[in-house]
């Protein structure tokens, strides 16, 4: 008996044995699996046919489920196959094998045009039950920041602070350097450009007013969504999915009101101040590449900077600010109580919490545009 | 149903520990939790493995399969030092066990077919059709229903969740397979049945149990011997009747306790 199982075929008169012999075990699944894929043609062919199991020298569920998979191809009418030499030892596991019973269910359905025109109109139908989604959430919050008005005692200072901390205080390094850059390349372009004009100085304005009005505000909320946007969601999401939340509510709190009201409120508060940090930033670099790369000297930067932009420039990006922050925080937390119970899941709604939040802020951009546009800001 | 010993065919070559603990010492910190600890599994058996809470059993059992580090010591499995197996042999003995996580650890993006394919499928080149096949079997085993194939981890009970683990931890016909209370959290009919269920696959496949549990009716039942942990060392091990007359403090607490006696009863 040599280290490969195998399955010898051996005439009897009439009838046929096949003599099983050597490890029929699961390192040697694929051999096994060939040798009796083989065999099983054989149904048929003979009236009477038998499988000696006696010369196995070791066997478990797969050896002894392919030989009962092996005995019932070869079962035909009332030929039955049968299995000898069965050691006791063995028995009880074959036994086992026996009683499974049906083939089993098809995995995954197949794959039909209809099916994907449907899974499209699915998508669709979503869309709309994201909004109902947000909205849904905007009131849970109003209401429970109306009756944390009414009970200022009910209010969570503590994990507010810490929120705070972590989406305001630890966030500023990077909030800053990444909007200091920004301005340098803005600066930089600029002066490129308008240098063939002449027009160095008008480098200051474009940078005041793209920084103070737009592009300040818009970074840093597209970094707050990347960044403590995706955290809510993951926080919440394995909350939800450790039952943490029902256990929350079954003690009588308001889930909205302890986890969501201090993290929104947190993220309204930090946003202003991280796009006024940021927009500083942003004017200090691009002053800074002026001065080296232009030869516009600070005197002069800050001279044009006051003329060219008013208070009104720096108020509109600002006031955007907190709107975009709640937008990110609703869509956040939205997404994170819908996470259901798989890993996979918190993945998925913690990437559709960055990418909608990063939608809904540049929609809320346009939007404002159009508004202070009509209004003749 | 009683096994004949040693017909024709063994199940196993009969040698002596599957698992060779010798001197183990694990500290976290400064806080030692196994302190020199002595520990020989043999083949075939069922270990029950108790202490008090915070004793450290879930220590030792990570510590066994290489998912803690160790200060001191060495552990052989299958006659292999884990110390000293290079990547191969390591991977040959961890193709060789199985292991029932507390929390059963189940893949949770995963259906419970493919929780249970995934090492089969990553091991053995077989076709879809066998692993189908394989994977209803293993369902069978634990007492299962086919049907619960194409559920996800997040909707099964408890008790299904640590039966599809045991599943997963029995999908490669392994030769020990480690529980980590595998009865905590089930109701006393579904912990009955899952000692059962241990008995009967250690008696059809001729596993080695390697089982931590705090029950006692798993003691009485599943367990051929059992080995009790404190201060970081092997206070006893062997029968239950040996637990039973021995004058250790704790373990007259523990099996002569109120508890213990409506269990013998």
């Amino acid at each position: 008996m040599n280290g490969d199982p195998t399955l010898e075929r051996i005439a009897q008169g009439n009838g046929l044995a096949l003599c099983a012999a050597g490890p029929w075990t699961a390192p040697f699944a694929s051999l096994l699996e060939a040798i009796v894929s083989d065999a099983e043609k054989l149904a048929g062919s003979r009236p009477n046919i038998f499988i000696d199991v006696s010369q196995i020298s070791r066997l478990d569920t797969f050896g002894a489920w392919l030989i009962e998979r092996l005995r019932r191809s070869l079962t035909q009418g009332a030929a039955e196959a049968k299995i000898a030499g069965l050691s006791p030892n063995y028995a009880t596991l074959v036994d086992e094998v026996r009683r499974v019973k049906t083939a089993p269910p098809d995995e995954r359905p197949a794959v039909t045009i209809t099916g994907m025109l449907a899974q499209v109109g699915r998508s669709v139908v979503n869309v709309s039950e994201t909004f109902i989604g947000l909205i849904d959430m905007l009131g849970a919050v109003l209401a429970a920041a109306g009756r944390v008005f009414l009970r200022p005692r009910d209010f969570r200072l503590t994990s507010t602070v810490h929120h705070l901390e972590q989406v305001c205080w630890r966030a500023v390094p990077i909030i800053v350097l990444i909007t200091f850059l920004i301005g340098c390349i803005i600066s930089q372009q600029g002066i490129f450009h308008f240098r063939r004009f002449g027009a160095d100085i008008f480098v200051v304005d474009m940078l005041g007013v793209l920084v103070l009005r737009e592009i300040g505000v818009l970074l840093v909320a597209i970094m707050v969504a990347g960044r403590s946007g995706s955290a809510y969601t993951a926080e919440l999401g394995s909350m939800k999915m450790r039952e943490e939340i029902d256990a929350l509510r079954t003690m009588g709190f308001d889930p909205i009101e302890v986890l969501i009201l201090p993290r929104l409120l947190a993220l309204v508060i930090a946003m202003p101040i991280l796009a006024f940090l940021g927009a500083m930033a942003a004017l200090y670099g691009g002053g800074l590449v002026a001065w080296l790369y232009g030869g516009v000297d600070p005197e002069a930067f800050l001279l044009r900077l006051r003329d060219a932009i008013s208070i009104d420039h720096f108020i509109v990006g600002i006031i955007k600010a907190p709107v975009m922050a709640a937008v990110i925080g609703i869509v956040a937390c939205v997404e994170g109580l819908a996470v259901q119970g798989s890993a996979e899941s918190l993945g998925a709604h913690t990437t559709a919490s960055v990418v909608k939040g990063i939608f809904f802020v540049i929609v809320m951009d346009g939007v404002f545009a159009i508004f202070f546009a009509a209004i003749g800001i | 149903m009683a096994v004949a010993p040693q017909t024709t065919v063994a199940p196993q070559p009969i040698s002596d520990a599957i698992i060779r603990v010798r001197d183990i010492t694990v500290e976290f910190g400064t806080t030692r939790v196994l302190d020199g600890l002595n520990l020989d599994v043999k083949r075939g058996e069922i270990l029950g493995f108790v202490g008090p809470s915070g004793a450290g059993k879930s220590v030792l059992t990570r510590t066994i399969i290489g998912l803690v580090p160790k200060v001191a010591g060495h552990i052989e499995v299958f006659g292999v030092d884990l110390d000293k197996a290079d990547t191969r042999q390591r991977r040959a003995v961890e193709r060789r066990w199985g292991i029932l996580f507390q929390q059963g650890a189940l893949f949770s993006s995963l259906t419970v077919r493919q929780n249970i394919q995934f090492p089969v499928r990553e091991y053995l080149n077989v076709s879809q059709r066998l692993l189908d096949e394989i994977m209803v079997a293993k369902l069978v085993m634990v007492g299962l229903k086919p049907e619960v194939a194409d559920r996800f981890p997040s909707e099964l009970s408890g008790g299904m969740i640590k039966r599809v683990a045991l599943a997963r931890a029995l999908a490669l016909d392994p030769e020990l397979v480690f529980l980590d209370e595998p009865t905590s959290g089930l109701d006393p009919i579904g912990a009955g049945d899952f000692d059962e269920l241990v008995r009967t696959l250690q008696r059809t496949l001729g596993l080695t149990v390697f089982m931590v549990t705090h029950d006692l009716d798993s003691l009485y039942t599943a367990c051929d011997r059992i080995a009790v942990l404190g201060n970081g060392k092997i206070i006893a091990a062997g029968s239950i009747a040996d637990m039973k007359a021995s004058q250790h403090p704790w373990l007259r607490q523990y099996f002569n306790g109120k508890r213990a006696r409506a269990v013998v009863s």
